[in-house]
């Protein structure tokens, strides 16, 4: 993990209680950890001037949809990313996708689904239930669009929107 | 003369003998009109299992043993007359259901349809592509079909017996968890339990979700799953309460002995080949019918390293500290019943008949050559058998350890009941 990712990730609160959706009052309690540590994760990210993605959900917290954007060469990238919280959360993390990008690269499972590099899952797996969604952004997404973007940009597969 | 009239009337027999078979061909012909389920008035009411295609042949009633070129369970029945297993038309009162029919699960679907199975149950989100081409099962007309879909078109052709239910969605949802749920309770051919769950699915959060229903309904269940690498892969025997729990340890892993830091990864999520996916598949479906047809010995572990023909057996008890509440509890059940029953349930194996065949013209004698199962003491341990490893080290837990004394853990319990009540106190607010 490089210096950058990992004090992106320091900085984040973590979440306490182990609640999925089917967990009733606890799951409350569980989402607002979700909402404080992703609140302070975007602010983090604005007063270091990377801003880089924006997220809400359904009122049941059990789907989550947003946007996110990468700049490369001053030009900026930006795609839809959405995913549902499985019901074995927070055991599991959250399958994040950006269906726009869905067949453009290998590193990708269907629907969009980004491929995640070996060392993520052992690191949730060991961190849960203190992982949130904030974490799944800045240790899954954020490394992924900083390899993938710059890749697919140069092979000509995305266009910056007009 | 005499032998153009002999020649004449044998024509004549000739003629009249192909005249009545004709007339019966026919007669068939119109009887099996009459039944086709095309047929008006034959409609089944089953609106999620439309359209079925037209089965090559009707359906049969009871399995005969007969050998004739024409009965597709002759060679099943055979293992009834050499005494490997005692009754094997109990097949067709099983229902099993495959989560996943992908590489492993559609090859074991088709298996288990060849053997007669009573009910398949098929669930999975996924369409058939191309590039699953290098797999078994899906030719590449089914591209773009749904894989249960075209799983069942396949399938009710194959064995027309065979009744198969299919789901197209995501098992690890909130909606359609509570559907997969009730499907295992009541989706028998009784509209009872099913018989067996098997995880043929890719990825670890469909495991969990599988592990987390079996639990919740105490289903005893097999997983299944091929490395990324393509050589290697398991299957796993899971009793909740009896066995690890697929949450109880990390998940136990065929050692590749590859550096991983040679393995490249640039450019690909995962590789596959259909010889590792079709031993693996024939690995789960053989233990399935040990488990179904109660013949042989369930392995509760097999892996396979393929670079090394390498195949690891093992057996796993369950974490007193697993992080599944309902696999505690289901610990606790297990307990229970084992203290309740007068005869030691270790041993479980069924009692050593001698293996007596009906015809033994050749005098020919079994010898065992099975090695004894290994057995981890503590699962936390990495004690586990040559060859495996787990994928990851456990979660450290930050309050409890495994070897509390008593009065440690009564004020643990203490602490922890207090902790809750402020917690609903909290909520209350």
């Amino acid at each position: 993990m490089d210096e950058a990712t990992k004090s992106s990730l320091k900085a984040i609160p973590l979440c306490k209680t182990k609640a999925s959706p089917r967990d009733g009052d606890l799951w409350i309690e569980r989402l607002k950890e979700e909402y404080e540590s992703i609140i302070a994760a975007v602010q983090n990210n604005k007063n270091s001037d990377r801003d880089w993605f924006k997220l809400e959900s359904n009122e049941r917290g059990t789907k989550w949809f947003g946007k996110c954007w990468y700049f490369h060469n001053m030009v900026k990238y930006e795609f839809d990313v959405e995913f549902d919280i499985p019901i074995t959360y927070p055991v599991t993390a959250p399958e994040i996708a950006l269906p726009e990008l869905d067949g453009k690269t290998a590193k990708m499972y269907r629907g969009g689904k980004i491929c995640l590099s070996e060392h993520f899952k052992p690191l949730w797996a060991r961190n849960t239930p203190k992982f949130g969604i904030a974490h799944a952004f800045a240790l899954g997404l954020g490394p992924w669009m900083a390899v993938e973007i710059p890749d697919l940009i140069e092979k000509g597969l995305i266009h910056p929107k007009a | 003369m005499k032998k153009q009239q002999d020649e004449l009337t044998g024509f004549a027999e000739n003629i009249d003998d192909l005249a009545n078979r004709l007339k019966n061909a026919l007669n068939k012909l119109e009887e099996r009109k009459a039944e086709s389920p095309d047929a008006p008035g034959n409609q089944l009411g089953n609106s999620q299992q439309e359209k079925q295609p037209t089965p090559y042949r009707e359906k049969i009633g009871k399995l005969s043993g007969e050998v004739v070129d024409s009965n597709p369970y002759s060679r099943l029945m055979a293992l009834q007359r050499m005494g490997i297993v005692q009754d094997y038309e109990k097949i067709r009162e099983k229902t099993v259901a495959v989560v996943g029919v992908g590489g492993v699960g559609s090859v074991v679907a088709e298996m288990l349809t060849r053997c007669g199975i009573g009910k398949l149950i098929l669930f999975d989100y996924d369409k058939v592509e191309i590039a699953n081409m290098n797999r078994l099962f899906y030719q590449p007309n089914q591209a773009g079909l749904s894989k249960v879909e075209a799983a069942r078109d396949t399938l009710i052709h194959v064995n027309p017996d065979v009744e198969i239910e299919v789901h197209n969605f995501n098992i690890t949802t909130v909606d359609n968890f509570d559907t997969f749920v009730q499907r295992i309770r009541q989706g028998s051919l009784t509209n009872s339990r099913v018989d067996l769950v098997l995880s043929c699915v890719d990825n670890f959060e469909a495991r969990m979700a599988v592990n987390m229903a079996c639990n919740e309904e105490n289903q005893i269940w097999m997983e299944s799953g091929v490395s990324e690498n393509a050589v290697s892969g398991h299957i796993q025997y899971i009793e909740p309460g009896k066995t690890a729990c697929f949450a109880c340890v990390p998940p136990l892993v065929v050692a590749s002995n590859i550096d991983e830091r040679t393995l490249k990864r640039d450019g690909v999520c995962a590789a596959s080949l259909p010889t590792t996916m079709a031993v693996v598949a024939g690995f789960l479906v053989m233990n399935t019918l040990k488990y179904l047809l109660n013949f042989g010995e369930v392995s509760h572990y097999v892996g396979y390293n393929a670079l090394a023909d390498f195949f690891p057996r093992e057996s796993i008890k369950p974490n007193p500290f697993c992080d599944d509440n309902h696999c505690l509890i289901r610990q606790k059940e297990y307990e229970a019943r084992k203290a309740s029953e007068t005869i030691d349930l270790e041993i479980q194996e069924p009692e050593e008949e001698p293996v007596v065949h009906e015809e033994n013209e050749w005098g020919i004698e079994l010898v065992d050559e099975s090695e004894p199962v290994l057995s981890s003491e503590s699962p936390n341990n990495s004690g586990v058998a040559e060859g495996l490893k787990f994928a990851y080290e456990p979660a450290k837990k930050d309050n409890v350890s495994g070897d509390l004394s008593p009065a440690q853990a009564a004020t643990h319990d203490l602490m922890q009941s207090i902790k809750d009540k402020l917690v609903q106190e909290a909520q209350k607010k």
